[in-house]
């Protein structure tokens, strides 16, 4: 497996304030999820919700490697991805009760997050549907000449679907800066890889296209920030795309929904044991990088922030009704 | 004015779309060397270069997204499938995803993309290349549907449609496209969801579009010899639907006809027939009459493709079969 | 012995009448003579009257239904008498539970049907007919099916005569989109008396080609006649105004016999009786009960007659007697203070008088103004049947009894 793991912190070369963002985004996310969860058991949240627990060390180290106009798009387990690309919390949590003040006026949900200043283009719910948007959006770049990357995410699932070998292949055809980012977390909903794909390495199939790709451990958060920052970087010199494959894995069902029958016990609590907080936090620590009084901060900070995040939403208004038929057209 | 085919009225809206706006781009089946399935966009690529015009494998389902996300990017790109058949493939794209980010997304960003196809039969193509979807296209609110049927309907379509900030479908017609026509040279537009009266007539009102407008034509031409004054009234598009112009003319004639080369159930003429008596029922003076494609794959053989798109003929029965008077 | 009552007919022109009440229920012992039903006309409602003696043993149509002239309405027998061919209800039946919400809510839609098969009309012929007050009944279809349509209608309104009054036409701009045809509005149902004025005075001005002739009448010594002649009597024996033009008229009527006449299938129809109708307005429209015999009976007579004629109208107790056709029509609009108007025919009568308010007005006598009691009088008459000449000359006499009305009870 598994691709590289950055073994040591201190070989990144990634400043102190960083790896502490790191590590606070990445429990951000956590217990935003946890949250989401426990509002949904409630009743407070409806549709489906599918968590992110687990993976936060791929959101968090790929988007880190982004500048702050490069795009990403990316599928319906999107909180993770819209709160490392500088979604505010609060606006994420009133997206899921679907209110007003959501980042998308509560008309998306769980699966369809966007914020289009911070270059967040979407968590889109047809699987594999949006890989050839982020052709589109790569086109734009190099027409407009913005040398902006796209960062386009995917889960295992989407490598078996025709949008996917014609994204990959239109992508090179075209030399667009996309950096196609794979989430391998080894079952599409509850179907495991082996099951689905003729081909169980994900990065194989970008030799079929020609296209640049490397395996990375995705419970690394410093080896996926390697790894993106090289990728980001061929693709912004005008290489065209390059592919990512992040092994990682989800600690919580495909959705709430999930009775998670397809998967024992066993091998959950196996990958728990490489929890990428967990193990990031005492790595930091065992290097020195990390006090105790700045973990309980960083505690104290996210806490504070998701009690805030539930109170806002809690509070924010329901859309109004007339709201229904907004935005249909934008010349009606 | 100059009399200039449909083939070269799109042509002159494409390239005169691509002088006045970079934004515009063209990418599609075939559009750079071959000049378009249909020969639209030959000499596109000379002019403005391969970064303006690109051709793509034929795989509608990446034409269809790559449109969305180069909207999104900030570009107005005008997407070529080589026939509606083919849409279906693309509309994943069209209809998941460009009719859905404007409103999805809580009216971020809206999608200011156009995909040009031909529909219809007529042709001798056979069952799975003589459709015609735009119903389907039609039926989707955040998505916008023009059909021409003449050529300078085709340039000032098409040309707003590029300008329009939201996804249109311009569905030309596979026997149009040698039709000639007068169109006005240079800057002309025709508005997006604004029928024209084509004909005007006091009898009956039929109500048509893309190339069932010229059968339209014709069988008004055939009635006015029995002493029936037909209107003509072309919808050009279909979503939206300008009922304001249909139910004027019905609220005139009385009566009237729809004319469509899709299949009958659940098409454009149940829609509009639909939409008159809920607006104009005490206007009507018989029940309105639909005249569309039979509900069969269209097959090769000539004579029973014909069979199976309506003609003038069939107009004319039924508008006879309205006008029809028992004595007195 | 078994007696049937049946829907009885309470004037030439009646057809068809409706049950409003039944007064006895089944089982009820009645009496010969005593009332059993009440029942509408298209005039008014009357009182039905056992023919015979026992118990009212079957009721055959129930309140609200509408059955033709001559039809079994109910049955009086013994108590214990057979019935031939007339079903008795069995033992079950009479405890039957009581019918479910949902056949109520049936019987309720369905007596809201209109009789009769309905008109193939198409929706603009609808409207228009609605807008001008055709009947579609009336209108023959030409379209498929013989569905009536928009160019039959305007066929139909170009044969009508151009006079009838139309409503104007419904404006349409300014209404709400959402019903762009019309004014926002409630649609009542015609009553019985309502749809019978409508036929019949469309009918009237549609056939009759009506013409005007109108003259004005000193009405001093009337008055004072009718002043001491009500002195002498009791309040019961009073004569009004209106009794006395009645009987002017059937003096009138008697010298010009042919104003008291009808156009009928190519002839006239000129008639030996003299039946004057009083117009009487009530709340559900008019009716006009009939005088018979006026030039025979005296003042006081016509006066009595008239009086109670007229107060079973107001109460809705007319009787059939009270529909004799009549000859002539009086209507007297002179108690609204109405100057002077102009009346429509009452078909097949060749003439209506319509009688304004009696007012003091100033008249030139002698070449001097003087104050005079004055009353204008306007006959509507069928041109098919009189001339102008003759109408002038029926008026002349008419207004020389009033003016020395001494005639009037000679």
């Amino acid at each position: 497996m598994e691709g590289k793991t950055v073994t040591k912190v201190a070989q990144s070369g990634l400043d102190k304030k960083t790896l502490l963002k790191f590590l606070h985004e990445m429990l951000l996310i956590r217990k935003f999820e946890d949250k989401a969860g426990e509002l949904y058991a409630r009743g407070k949240i409806a549709g489906f919700l599918h968590l992110y627990n687990g993976e936060e060390a791929v959101a968090v180290g790929a988007v880190s490697a982004l500048q702050k106009h490069d795009l990403l798009i990316t599928h319906y387990r999107d909180h993770g991805h819209g709160i490392a690309k500088g979604i505010d919390v609060n606006r994420c949590m009133a997206e899921l009760l679907g209110k007003a003040t959501g980042c998308a006026k509560g008309r998306g949900g769980s699966m369809h997050f966007f914020d289009a200043s911070l270059g967040f283009y979407g968590g889109w719910a047809i699987v594999a549907g949006h890989l050839p948007l982020a052709v589109g959006l790569g086109l734009a770049s190099n027409i407009l000449g913005k040398n902006q990357v796209t960062l386009c995410v995917f889960g295992d699932g989407a490598t078996n679907n025709g949008y996917f070998h014609e994204a990959l292949n239109l992508a090179k055809l075209w030399t667009v800066p996309v950096v196609f980012l794979c989430e391998n977390n080894l079952y599409g909903m509850g179907t495991a890889v082996h099951r689905a794909s003729a081909v169980t390495e994900m990065y194989k199939k970008a030799a079929a296209y020609n296209i640049p790709a490397e395996q990375v451990d995705g419970m690394d958060v410093l080896a996926v920030r390697e790894a993106t920052d090289k990728a980001v970087d061929h693709v912004r010199k005008g290489n065209g795309p390059y592919f990512l494959e992040v092994i990682t894995y989800r600690f919580r069902g495909h959705s709430m929904a999930d009775p998670i029958l397809y998967r024992d016990k066993g091998e959950v609590d196996e990958w728990k044991q490489r929890d990428p907080i967990v193990t990031f936090r005492q790595k930091l620590e065992t290097e020195g990088l990390l006090s105790a009084q700045e973990v309980e901060q960083i505690e104290r900070e996210t806490d504070e922030m998701i009690a805030e995040a539930v109170r806002f939403a809690e509070a924010s208004p329901d859309p109004p009704l007339s709201d229904l038929y907004e935005d249909i057209y934008a010349n009606p | 004015m100059p009399m200039i085919t449909y083939r070269e009225a799109l042509h002159q809206a494409l390239r005169e779309e691509m002088s006045r706006d970079e934004r515009v781009v063209v990418f599609g089946e075939d559009v750079v060397a071959y000049g378009g399935a249909y020969g639209v966009t030959s000499g596109l690529a000379k002019d403005f270069g391969d970064h303006r015009i690109m051709d793509t494998p034929i795989a509608e389902g990446v034409i269809g997204g790559a449109a969305v996300g180069a909207a999104m990017g900030g570009l107005r790109p005008v997407a070529e499938l080589m026939t509606i058949n083919f849409a279906l493939l693309a509309s994943d794209a069209l209809i998941n995803h460009a009719a859905k980010v404007l409103h999805m997304f809580g009216g971020q960003m809206s999608v200011p993309l156009v995909v040009r196809m031909v529909g219809g039969g007529g042709a001798q193509l056979a069952s799975t290349h003589s459709q015609s979807f735009e119903v389907m296209f039609a039926h989707v609110p955040g998505l916008k549907v023009v059909t021409p049927a003449t050529p300078a309907d085709a340039k000032g379509l098409l040309k707003s449609a590029i300008r329009d900030d939201d996804p249109v479908l311009c569905i030309e017609h596979a026997l149009l496209y040698r039709v000639r026509g007068e169109v006005p040279e240079g800057e002309f537009l025709v508005s997006l969801g604004k029928a024209e009266v084509k004909r005007e007539g006091k009898d009956i009102t039929l109500v048509a579009y893309s190339r069932m407008t010229l059968v339209a034509l014709e069988a008004a031409d055939r009635l006015r010899e029995e002493g029936i004054e037909a209107e003509v009234v072309d919808l050009r598009s279909l979503r939206p639907l300008d009922m304001e112009t249909v139910l004027a003319s019905v609220r005139k004639t009385n009566r009237a006809v729809t004319i469509e080369e899709t299949w009958r159930t659940y098409g454009i003429g149940a829609e509009v027939a639909s939409r008159i008596q809920e607006e104009a029922f005490d206007y009507l003076d018989a029940p309105i009459q639909r005249v569309a494609g039979v509900e069969v794959p269209i097959p090769y053989a000539k004579h029973l493709e014909q069979a199976a798109i309506p003609d003038a003929k069939r107009v004319v029965e039924a508008v006879k079969q309205l006008l029809v008077r028992t004595g007195g | 012995m078994v007696s049937e009552v049946v829907m009885p007919k309470m004037g030439y022109d009646m057809t068809e009448g409706t049950i409003v009440r039944w007064v006895k229920q089944e089982g009820d012992e009645v009496k010969h003579g005593e009332v059993i039903a009440e029942i509408e006309t298209t005039k008014v409602t009357v009182e039905v009257e056992a023919y015979g003696s026992g118990v009212l043993r079957k009721i055959m149509v129930s309140e609200g239904q509408t059955v033709p002239v001559g039809e079994v309405i109910a049955v009086i027998a013994g108590r214990d008498e057979a019935i031939p061919g007339i079903e008795e209800k069995s033992a079950p039946a009479v405890t039957e539970a009581p019918r479910p919400a949902a056949s109520s809510a049936e019987a309720a839609v369905g007596a809201k049907e209109e009789p009769g098969p309905r008109v193939a009309a198409s929706p603009v012929a609808r409207q228009i007919a609605r807008q001008q007050g055709v009947d579609l009944k009336l209108i023959r279809g030409t379209g498929p099916g013989g569905r009536i349509i928009k160019e039959d209608v305007e066929a139909f309104l170009k044969k009508r005569p151009a006079e009838v009054p139309r409503p104007a036409p419904v404006p349409t701009a300014a209404a709400p989109a959402a019903a762009p045809l019309e004014i926002p509005h409630e649609e009542r149902d015609l009553s019985r008396i309502r749809q019978t004025i409508a036929r019949r005075m469309a009918e009237s001005k549609r056939v009759a080609p009506h013409f005007y002739v109108t003259s004005d009448i000193n009405m001093t010594e009337v008055l004072k006649l009718r002043q001491s002649l009500n002195a002498l009597v009791e309040e019961r024996g009073k004569i009004s105004v209106t009794d006395m033009l009645v009987k002017a008229a059937a003096k009138t009527l008697r010298e010009f016999p042919e104003v008291n006449a009808s156009f009928a299938e190519g002839k006239l129809r000129v008639y030996q009786r003299i039946n004057i109708g009083i117009a009487v307005a009530l709340d559900q429209g008019l009716v006009t009960p009939v005088i018979a015999d006026c030039d025979t009976k005296p003042l006081s007579q016509i006066a009595h007659e008239a009086k109670e004629m007229v107060e079973r109208a107001r109460t809705g107790r007319l009787r059939p007697e009270d529909f004799t056709p009549g000859t002539f029509t009086i209507s007297n609009l002179g108690m609204f203070d109405v100057e002077e108007f102009v009346a429509v025919i009452n078909p097949p009568e060749a003439a209506i008088l319509a009688v304004g308010s009696v007012t003091a007005r100033p008249v030139v006598v002698d070449g001097e103004v003087k104050a005079a009691d004055r009353m204008k009088v306007t006959l509507s008459a069928d041109h098919r049947v009189l001339d102008g000449a003759v109408a002038a000359r029926f008026l002349q006499r008419f207004k020389l009894f009033l003016e020395q009305p001494l005639h009037l009870v000679s």
